[in-house]
């Protein structure tokens, strides 16, 4: 029980994969890739306010993750959650008018990047609190178990989340009452300016799981297939009762903390060879298209239904009203 | 009417509420074995199994963020804080969490639960099992906070707090759990946000809630011998709170004095001083008088603790002094 993480890799033949999962990886990422840029693009212009983080590079853990989850599970996102929510399945239109403020947007313009949810897909919140979503997942779970469904609750969180309290207080009442909940770890090996090995004890976040008698997996967040994998047997496992497990994907963050970001900590070098290596989005392609269980086609024509679908977002966020000031004093209470 | 305790009171809530709808549980330390140190669980496993009525590991952090989490996901939770000076070790769940999911993220769904906190001076327990820190809760926004005074408003409360879609602070005031009183026969709930006049007066009102609103009695008896007639309110919700009956009041009497047991300094009695000095002022003919406890931790030994406590008498001796 109390094992040491496993590493693994992504083993199921491409043949065993089918048509629907292939697209719904391709889709995903590629419709997260595109978001974060044209956000990207839109705060730099100044049409988007506050603070932005984005998940460049690390789409394959949201998506391989999220497809393995329906409607009706429940996910706990962070500070950097864009890419959770779309892979949960968020309307594009009403994310990308909350970030824009408007009062169009899946929280009426009161929430913006930091604090974005989606309840109708299952996406119970980002959060500018670091590490806030450990406790509320584990609830999640908990609610879950008592209305005797086999739903699931996924907390994201990072490298530098993994420090907080929350985690240990999360992690041993999940595992003490073998909550279905799976703690995801996005260790993008940064904490904002801080190189997460400074800070953190240990090289795998997944080597805490044994602390609580529960399973840690590792695998390369960077391989759709192989967090795919990996998380489809600890979602399966969790939905048969049999308790939490932590997750780490191991990713890297493309950009810089929030679109910015300065970047004095880093080289634009190490950025570009990561990329180089690791993009996900290319990786996939090119193991699709190898394995002739996708054409060039195929991924073509996802592409411009997505650059469609966000080019329609956008229009809608860019010409949805603001908010009445009345709706300061709306909806504080039921 | 029957008389019953205080906790007894609690304890018929949550029966009734329980009994009422399966999605409310409740969770906390030593609540199902034990039966809470007040009694204020007890025999609730027994008649709804420890799946509803769940002790929890030492995590404050993790039972309200699990609370939290399981009103996102349709049940009614009702955390037991244990001592309300634990709040501090989950205030990020508190106020960044279940206060603002509701307004946050644009209505999409309220967090529906309650989180109980027994509070006050009892049995010399000193300066971190003694704390009134009801007036924290009051600032945050999206909150409501209750505070009931005696057994019956503690059952009528907590009904509604349960009963209420949004977050509910319950403050609990250790000494009171073994208090007496009368409590209908009849299922009745007292609304949140409504004070209650406990008494009519003419010279002075005299605010109060919670344990000290005994001790107002007291010293409201004390001046009514005198020939100084107060009136007295019960705030019993101090968020939101019943402005229209204390302003109504004031302009009757022309005389406000509050007293709790909670620390002065940016105490309830301040937010209470300030809207009667906004908006009726001119209504008054003496300032306004606040009693509460000194601006120093709750100490231990007696004549220290002594000192420190409002009694009836310094509350009489404040609107003595106004007269
Ligand atoms: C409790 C808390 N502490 C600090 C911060 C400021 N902060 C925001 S993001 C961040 C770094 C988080 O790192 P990590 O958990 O690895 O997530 P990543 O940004 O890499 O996705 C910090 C320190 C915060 N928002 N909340
Ligand atoms: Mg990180």
């Amino acid at each position: 029980m109390c094992a040491m993480p496993v590493r693994k890799e992504a083993t199921l033949p491409l043949a065993r994969y089918d048509k629907e999962t292939l697209k719904f990886f391709y889709e995903t990422m590629v419709k997260i890739r595109n978001f974060e840029l044209t956000v990207e693009k839109f705060f730099f212009d100044g049409e988007i306010p506050g603070f932005v983080h984005l998940y460049i590079g690390e789409e394959a853990t949201a998506t391989g993750v999220m497809a393995n989850l329906r409607k009706t599970d429940y996910i706990q996102s962070t500070h950097r959650g864009h890419g959770h929510t779309i892979a949960k399945g968020a309307d594009l239109k009403h994310m990308m008018a909350e970030l824009f403020g408007k009062s169009t947007g899946s929280c009426k313009g009161k929430g913006g990047s930091m604090h974005i949810a989606d309840f109708s897909v299952g996406m119970l919140g980002a959060n500018g609190i670091v590490g806030g979503g450990f406790t509320m997942a584990t609830g999640a779970a908990l609610a879950q178990k008592m209305q005797k469904t086999d739903g699931v609750a996924v907390a994201f969180f990072g490298d530098g989340a993994s420090n907080r309290g929350t985690f240990h207080e999360a992690a041993n009442m999940a595992a003490a009452w073998k909550l279905p909940v799976i703690f995801l770890c996005e260790n993008n090996q940064w904490a904002s300016t801080t190189p997460y090995r400074t800070t953190t004890s240990v090289d795998d976040i997944a080597d805490r799981a044994q602390g609580y008698g529960m399973p840690g997996v590792i695998v390369d967040g960077n391989d759709v297939f192989a967090v795919y994998e990996a998380a489809k047997e600890l979602i399966e496992r969790a939905r048969r009762g049999e308790g939490p497990a932590i997750l780490e994907c191991k990713t890297y963050r493309i950009k810089g903390h929030f679109v910015g970001d300065p970047e004095m900590y880093r080289t634009k070098e190490e950025v570009q060879k990561v990329l180089e290596e690791t993009d996900p989005i290319p990786r996939f392609e090119a193991k699709v298209l190898k394995a002739k269980a996708m054409t060039k086609k195929e991924l073509e024509t996802i592409r411009t239904r997505v650059e469609k679908e966000l080019a329609e977002a956008l229009e809608f966020a860019r010409t949805s009203p603001e908010p009445e000031v009345s709706a300061l004093y709306e909806g504080l209470y039921v | 009417m029957k008389t019953i305790t205080f906790s007894q009171a609690t304890l018929e809530a949550m029966q009734e509420e329980m009994a009422r709808d399966e999605r409310v549980f409740v969770m906390g330390e030593d609540i199902a074995r034990q039966g809470g140190i007040f009694g204020q669980f007890k025999g609730l496993p027994a008649q709804f199994g420890t799946g509803r009525i769940m002790d929890t590991p030492i995590s404050e952090t993790a039972i309200v963020g699990a609370c939290i989490g399981a009103a996102l996901a349709g049940m009614r939770p009702v955390a037991d804080m244990h001592f309300a000076d634990f709040a501090g070790v989950c205030f990020d769940e508190i106020y960044n969490q279940m206060a603002k999911i509701y307004y946050m993220f644009g209505g999409q769904k309220p967090v529906s639960m309650v989180l109980r906190a027994p509070d006050g001076l009892v049995n010399q327990a000193a300066a971190q099992h003694s704390q009134s820190l009801e007036a924290f809760f009051c600032h945050i926004p999206g909150l409501k906070v209750v505070i009931p005074s005696n057994p019956a408003d503690a059952k009528g409360l907590l009904k509604a707090a349960i009963r209420d879609d949004n977050p509910v602070i319950y403050f609990e005031h250790k000494a009171l759990f073994s208090m007496k009183g009368e409590v209908p026969e009849e299922e009745y709930v007292t609304p949140i946000g409504k004070a209650k006049v406990v008494r009519e007066g003419k010279d002075v009102t005299l605010v109060s809630y919670s344990m000290t609103m005994n001790l107002a009695v007291k010293a409201a008896d004390m001046l009514e011998k005198e020939g100084i007639s107060v009136e007295l309110i019960d705030l019993r919700t101090i968020s939101p709170i019943d402005k229209e009956t204390i302003l109504n009041s004031v302009a009757k009497t022309s005389r406000l004095a509050i007293a709790h047991e909670a620390v002065k300094q940016g105490g309830v009695g301040a937010e209470i001083s300030a809207i009667v000095a906004e908006e009726a002022i001119d209504c008054l003919d003496a300032p306004i008088v606040r009693v509460g406890a000194p601006f120093t931790p709750v100490p231990f030994a007696r004549p220290l603790e002594q000192a420190y406590r409002i009694t009836p008498d310094k509350i009489a001796a404040a609107v003595r002094g106004m007269m």
